[in-house]
């Protein structure tokens, strides 16, 4: 069991939790995920770590789901049942001179622990965070500390610069010489995005999302395709050289579940009688 | 569905075992050799005659005792060992009439005595050494049991939040009840062996931590999937059956949303692979309400799988298709279909097996809605290529010696992850043996 020590809420269906889990937190590195599984009839779902403090790690989510409806709802001195981790590859991080990274939506969780190492590898590091409106924006204060400069947009412009990522990195890419992107959101938002930079053969990562069950490298479910191989993200990534992955290949896996997901929110909300194959206990 | 079996209707166990009676009458008919080569078809060389003369004798608590001296999980193994290859395929019986039940009467032995409380065998005075195991399926939970019982600090590390292995993901309820393997599990940690779930060594343990006990034992087995690389094969739907498997038997996808892992609910499935995995896959498939279409590219006289797993397989209603392999998966965002190749059987290979080749223009398809790859699996490479100083054969597999001693000192492995996909019991027979150097080596032998 792995308690929660801190949970509270960041913005409109975004919460954050610090987890004690020694065993992630002592070798956990900027990229790098954990699975966890709430209870005895959860699944399994992979959440960034988002920061390390000590014994704890934090993670930082939305609730889109069953899952992450549940998750929400747990308070300080709750325990989670199962958490493994830090999964997969690290960032490849190291000197590149001028670093950019961007997060869009719950995504910017990401960017506080890549944007600090990249610092500590020698770069000038450029942060740009986006939300749809500024109720949405989350880690402002955080970016601004790990960051040397700092853009902000909104979709609406109700803060920063009103527009997306992507006319932000656009003029920096005019303007500057630099040495690397980092592009952490939707899969839509890294696809777009990460086209901004093709052009200029800057090099740009991507952190993949597609659906995993073990996050070990033993079932193929996150099977991406990237420059034309197959790669399992969850080993292989989930960070990946953003101008050979096949976004579109993504998408369409993500959406596998999405009746079941339906489905399993639905029975969250409005349990019904037992399946029938268990007992009638669940 | 008339004349199909009734199991397909739930995941309980479809053998139910011996009743002590005919557990006594079937030990009657062992001759007790005075060489017996029963004993020498067990890869752990369990002292076959001398349990079976305990049964015949109603000494039930003794002939437990005697099966543990060599196995610490005879209900596992009695219920998914291929006998016919091993003890009862020895068996002096076996030439003229048939052999000696020797895996019903172990996993007889092992029932009765779960069902009427454990003894938990002697552990040796401690020796002050630790040994770090690596995985907890069936070759980690031999050596781990067999280092406790020498008396050494034994810890294992296991990545997912269960321990078992592919006792656990991979074997179906109804091949082997998964409150049996937790219950010989929770045998070997009454010998004094800690488990530590949720953790991935090489991630959550670093290898210098690792390497900081006094033996490393790897048991991390062949967990890899291999996909075919044709093409639709990431359409939605497409499986592997690691993944298909881990579902419903890890996570009870089948309780679905009772349990909150789903799985697609498919009318038509079609599985590539003729092991005892494709058949596991294929009944798991037929109990989700499927209709089942098994391919198999060689002949079915060349099928890999357990004769009986067939059987059961067949008389539940799965359809072989044999000469036959899928090249390409159709569909649009979901699968629809699956396109194969008829094939034609050519000259022997390596393995003594018919070279199938594709018989141009015999294309065919096959309906669809899920497809399982069930093609084979390798040694998982995450925490093999953190210890650069291993040596691998040509397939991935870590090479050791027959102490299963690796390349690098104080480091051994065994079951698939040294041999390859195997079986259960060929794990646990290396493991004992590693499990002897690695005692062997830590008293300065």
């Amino acid at each position: 069991m792995y308690l929660v020590e801190e949970a509270t809420q960041l913005a409109d269906k975004v919460f954050q939790m610090w987890i004690h889990a020694p065993q992630v937190a002592r070798h956990a590195r900027a990229g790098q995920f954990l699975v966890i599984r709430i209870d005895e009839t959860g699944e399994r779902i992979p959440i960034t770590i988002s920061a390390v403090k000590g014994d704890s790690v934090r993670v930082i989510f939305m609730t889109i789901g069953k899952t992450t409806e549940h998750l929400s709802t747990l308070k300080k001195g709750d325990a989670i049942r199962d958490v493994v981790g830090p999964l997969g590859t690290p960032s490849d991080i190291k000197k590149y001179g001028t670093v950019v990274v961007i997060g869009g939506g719950v995504g910017v969780a990401s960017t506080p622990i890549i944007a600090r190492e990249a610092k500590e590898a020698g770069n000038h590091v450029i942060g740009i965070i986006g939300a749809r409106n500024k109720d949405l924006l989350i880690l402002e204060d955080e970016m601004k500390e790990a960051c040397d400069e700092l853009f902000i947009t909104t979709d609406d412009g109700s803060k920063g610069i009103h527009g997306f990522a992507s006319t932000v990195l656009d003029q920096l890419l005019k303007e500057r010489e630099l040495g690397c992107v980092w592009i952490i959101g939707p899969a839509i938002m890294m696809k777009v995005t990460s086209g901004v930079t093709k052009p200029y053969g800057v090099k740009t990562f991507v952190s993949l999302n597609p659906i995993m069950v073990d996050g070990t490298g033993m079932c193929g479910s996150c099977r991406v395709t990237v420059g034309g191989e197959t790669k399992f993200a969850c080993v292989d990534g989930p960070e990946f050289d953003a101008h050979q992955v096949d976004f579109d290949g993504l998408m369409q896996r993500q959406r596998m579940y999405v009746d079941e997901e339906k489905e399993a929110l639905e029975h969250f909300h409005h349990p019904h009688g037992g399946c029938g194959c268990c007992g009638g206990e669940h | 569905m008339t004349g199909v079996s009734e199991h397909v209707k739930d995941f309980n166990e479809v053998n139910k075992g011996l009743s002590e009676e005919n557990a006594v009458l079937e030990a009657l008919r062992c001759m007790n050799c005075v060489r017996p080569s029963c004993v020498k078809g067990c890869p752990v060389c369990i002292d076959i005659p001398a349990f079976v003369q305990r049964v015949a004798n109603r000494d039930f608590a003794g002939a437990a005792e005697v099966v543990k001296k060599d196995n610490m999980l005879p209900a596992i193994c009695g219920r998914v060992c291929p006998q016919e290859t091993q003890c009862e395929g020895a068996c002096i019986l076996s030439k003229k009439e048939k052999p000696v039940a020797i895996g019903a009467l172990e996993r007889f032995v092992a029932d009765r005595e779960r069902e009427h409380g454990v003894t938990t065998p002697e552990v040796a005075a401690p020796t002050g050494k630790k040994v770090a195991v690596v995985g907890s399926g069936p070759a980690g939970l031999t050596a781990a049991a067999e280092l406790a019982r020498m008396g050494h600090a034994v810890t294992v590390f296991e990545s997912l939040h269960e321990a078992g292995g592919v006792l656990m993901y991979g074997i179906p309820n109804f091949r082997l009840p998964k409150e049996i393997v937790q219950a010989e599990i929770d045998q070997v940690k009454a010998l004094g062996v800690e488990i530590r779930l949720n953790h991935l060594v090489g991630r959550s343990v670093s290898t210098e931590e690792l390497l900081a006990y006094d033996a490393v034992f790897l048991g991390t087995g062949a967990g890899l999937p291999y996909f075919m690389g044709i093409e639709g094969e990431n359409l939605c739907g497409v499986y592997s059956a690691n993944e298909f498997l881990t579902r419903v038997n890890l996570m009870h996808a089948n309780c679905f949303p009772g349990f909150d892992t789903p799985v697609k609910r498919a009318a038509k499935v079609v599985v590539a692979g003729g092991g005892n995995v494709a058949m596991d896959a294929a009944r798991v498939a037929r109990r989700l309400g499927a209709d089942v279409t098994l391919v198999y590219r060689r002949r079915e006289e060349d099928l890999p799988a357990r004769a009986v797993e067939v059987t059961n397989a067949q008389a539940e209603g799965v359809r072989f298709v044999c000469c036959a392999n899928p090249v390409r998966v159709l569909g649009e965002k979901t699968v629809s279909g699956v396109e194969c190749a008829r094939m034609e059987m050519c000259a022997l290979d390596e393995s003594g097996r018919p070279k199938p080749s594709c018989i141009e223009g015999s294309n065919f398809v096959l309906e669809a809605d899920v497809f399982i790859e069930a093609i084979g699996q390798g040694p998982n490479p995450l925490l093999i290529s953190m210890l650069p100083a291993l040596t691998r054969e040509r397939r991935g597999n870590v090479v050791v010696d027959e102490d299963g001693q690796t390349a690098i000192a104080r480091v051994y492995a065994a079951g698939d992850v040294a041999t390859g996909a195997a079986t259960v019991i060929w794990a646990m027979g290396s493991a004992k043996k590693a499990a002897a150097a690695i005692d062997r080596m830590l008293r300065g032998e």
